[in-house]
């Protein structure tokens, strides 16, 4: 059923795909097959193999419980808002954060987390900005 | 003799004071990284690519950190193959069979250090192999024409699944998955844009950098929290190491062996589609089927961890073949390798012997130091590298991740790539859940360019004969060699898979 599925998104992919490849513009010094040509073969192998996940499905693969799900879900947001934050917490707090949430939910006890979180924002910032002198997003604080 | 000045050449480029310190640091990490489950080889270049480029490494330099680190990883992997019977990467896979065993005897040492004697001796020797391979493949690459190249990457992607894949169509709609993606951004040629919807961020196109990080690493991470509460409480169980010097009557009884499967390691690398995990397991099977006479395979015979061991280091140098004389990797982590030469504006290929000869034997002299330091360190330090094994990945997964973020952030300093990142995370992990390969996206989103300008250029020459593409006997070969490298696996792949199960799930049970 997951192929299934898998499969009509990958249709849906590829006929979303060569519909915008035949809208590109030509432009009027082109060569002899143009910018439309191999994004269009592409998008023909795409669906052909899309075709073959709805035709023949592989058994299904095992989907974690909804918890589990909602947990990854979460973890992706937690890491987006990382990224817009990055720049302007600063990359210490903002990693800090971040470490703590993840080590959290990878299974640290709460308030070993925040100890683990703290460290490896230290660690990173000390080994890439202090000694390699890497230039890391830069807070209101300076750091 | 040509070659050999050339090396020699390459000697004096590696050696000076910071090469030397980069190649330690690079074997050391590798090493980590590749004794650590879930990281592999792949991974580990992956996320120390971002980082080499920020820190402005030349190329070579930057290459000798990578390359060591290729090579660490594969030296790595053993280390919980033998210690806790959990392959550290996918090629370490039959080393479990007979080093847990060894070590469930009391032998893990020895087993620890034959194997690090036979991973020197595979992945010497196939260095050679490459030296002497390489240039001879290059003159027969300089006969390609652009409709070759257009073939040869089919080629690529055809057979990059390997043997052992169970699904082709899953393969194919990898590789198209990673060209369309390579085909967002200005198209080169004539300079429109294509797929940027007219977003500005998308005009240079998807930094692939930012698609293999987030694919391979992010994806990790993810692994991680679906699977935390089933196997997080597993202490890893204390294993005593005993000795860790290798008797030499031990290691002359094996040396037939490790010959052999140097050779065929090597062989298996440099063939499309193949790579190391098919080397140490054709490796393995091959000695099991001609020496073990007396069925001690599978119950600790140190020739089985001295035969996947050699075999899977000569296919590491092997597959260094193919990617760079013909810029076609032939695996995963040769594909990440080759995004390194990319990020570095170093087009591998034949031209490169001959426009970047500095880079190209400075990296191969890498090599040969890079593997007598790791024997030098992984003998004697085994038992810090064991040590690491305890990080638990509670605390080593966020450290991975954050250190991706890191990488990405130095090169643009954008939290719109973040953002891609981060949506490549998630996509390599839906991929991974449906058995689709990552490989060759990551492949697509490298090469898609070059396949693309390649088929362009053929057909304006031949002014607009699409019938050009089938034209030379070269490009014929070619072409036969993709549809029977593509057909086979749906022939022979079940069984072949069935095959590698059942050997390892034979000594898992033991």
């Amino acid at each position: 059923m997951s192929d299934r599925i898998f499969g009509l998104v990958g249709l849906c992919v590829a006929a979303i795909f060569a519909w915008r490849a035949t809208l590109i513009q030509e432009s009027f010094l082109s060569d002899a097959v143009g910018p439309k040509a191999f994004p269009l073969i592409i998008a023909v192998v795409l669906a052909l193999s899309s075709l073959y996940f709805v035709v023949r499905p592989d058994p299904d693969p095992r989907w974690p419980p909804v918890g589990r799900l909602a947990e990854i879900g979460m973890a992706v947001a937690v890491l987006c808002v990382y990224a817009v934050a990055l720049p302007e917490l600063g990359f210490v707090i903002a990693t800090a954060l971040a470490a703590t949430y993840l080590t959290w939910r990878l299974g640290t006890a709460p308030l070993w987390s925040v100890v683990v979180g703290v460290l490896t924002s230290g660690g990173i910032y000390t080994v890439f900005h202090l000694i390699l002198g890497l230039s890391l997003a830069r807070g209101p604080l300076g750091f | 003799m040509d070659t050999l000045s050339a090396l020699g050449d390459g000697f004096f480029i590696a050696l000076t004071w910071q090469n030397l310190l980069l190649a330690v640091l690079g074997c050391f990490l590798g090493t980590v990284m590749g004794a650590l489950p879930g990281l592999g080889p792949s991974n580990g270049v992956a996320i120390l690519i971002p980082l080499a480029f920020t820190l402005g490494l030349g190329a070579t330099p930057a290459l000798i950190l990578l390359t060591s680190v290729y090579y660490g990883a594969m030296y790595g992997g053993r280390i919980s193959s033998i210690l806790l019977n959990i392959p550290g990467d996918e090629p370490a896979m039959m080393t479990c069979l007979d080093g847990y065993p060894m070590a469930q005897q009391g032998r893990a040492g020895e087993a620890l250090a034959l194997s690090g004697v036979a991973s020197f001796f595979g992945a010497f020797f196939a260095t050679w192999g490459l030296v002497l391979l390489a240039p001879q493949l290059v003159k027969v690459a300089l006969l390609f024409g652009p409709a070759e190249y257009f073939a040869l990457f089919t080629l690529a992607f055809a057979t990059l699944g390997g043997v052992s894949s169970t699904n082709q169509a899953k393969s194919a709609f990898a590789a198209a998955l990673g060209l369309g993606l390579a085909m967002v951004g200005v198209d080169t040629q004539t300079g429109v844009p294509r797929f940027t919807f007219g977003e500005v961020h998308l005009y240079d196109g998807i930094d692939f950098l930012v698609a293999i990080v987030g694919l391979f690493a992010l994806s990790e991470v993810f692994i991680f929290l679906e699977h935390r509460s089933t196997d997080a409480d597993a202490a890893p169980p204390k294993v005593k190491i005993g000795r860790i010097t290798p008797s030499l009557g031990l290691i002359r009884s094996c040396l037939p062996t490790m010959i052999r499967s140097t050779g065929l390691g090597f062989l298996a690398g440099v063939l499309p589609g193949a790579g190391a995990s098919l080397g140490s397991f054709i490796s393995y099977s091959v000695e099991k089927r001609l020496v073990d006479k007396a069925g001690t395979f599978g119950t600790g015979d140190p020739r089985g961890v001295a035969a996947p061991e050699a075999g899977n280091n000569a296919a590491a140098g092997g597959a260094l073949v193919p990617m760079l004389a013909l810029g076609v990797p032939g695996s995963g982590t040769t594909a990440v390798l080759l995004a390194v030469l990319l990020s570095l504006n170093i087009t591998p290929g034949p031209l490169l012997f001959t426009q970047n000869p500095d880079v190209v034997w400075g990296l191969i002299a890498a090599l040969f130091i890079a593997n007598v330091m790791l024997l030098a360190m992984n003998i004697p330090m085994v038992g810090l590298f064991t040590r690491v094994l305890l990080v638990p990945p509670r605390i080593l997964m966020p450290v991975v991740a954050m250190v991706s973020f890191v990488g990405i952030y130095g090169i643009s300093g954008s939290s719109f790539d973040l953002l891609v990142m981060i949506g490549f995370g998630v996509l390599g992990w839906v991929l991974r859940k449906l058995d689709v390969p990552l490989v060759p996206v990551i492949l697509g989103t490298l090469l898609g360019n070059a396949m693309e300008s390649n088929l362009r250029r053929a057909i304006t020459i031949d002014n607009g004969n699409w019938g050009t593409l089938i034209d030379s006997p070269l490009s014929i070969a070619l072409w036969t060699i993709a549809a029977i490298g593509f057909v086979l696996p749906i022939v022979v792949g079940k069984a072949m898979k069935r095959r590698m199960r059942m050997d390892a799930e034979g000594a898992l049970r033991d």
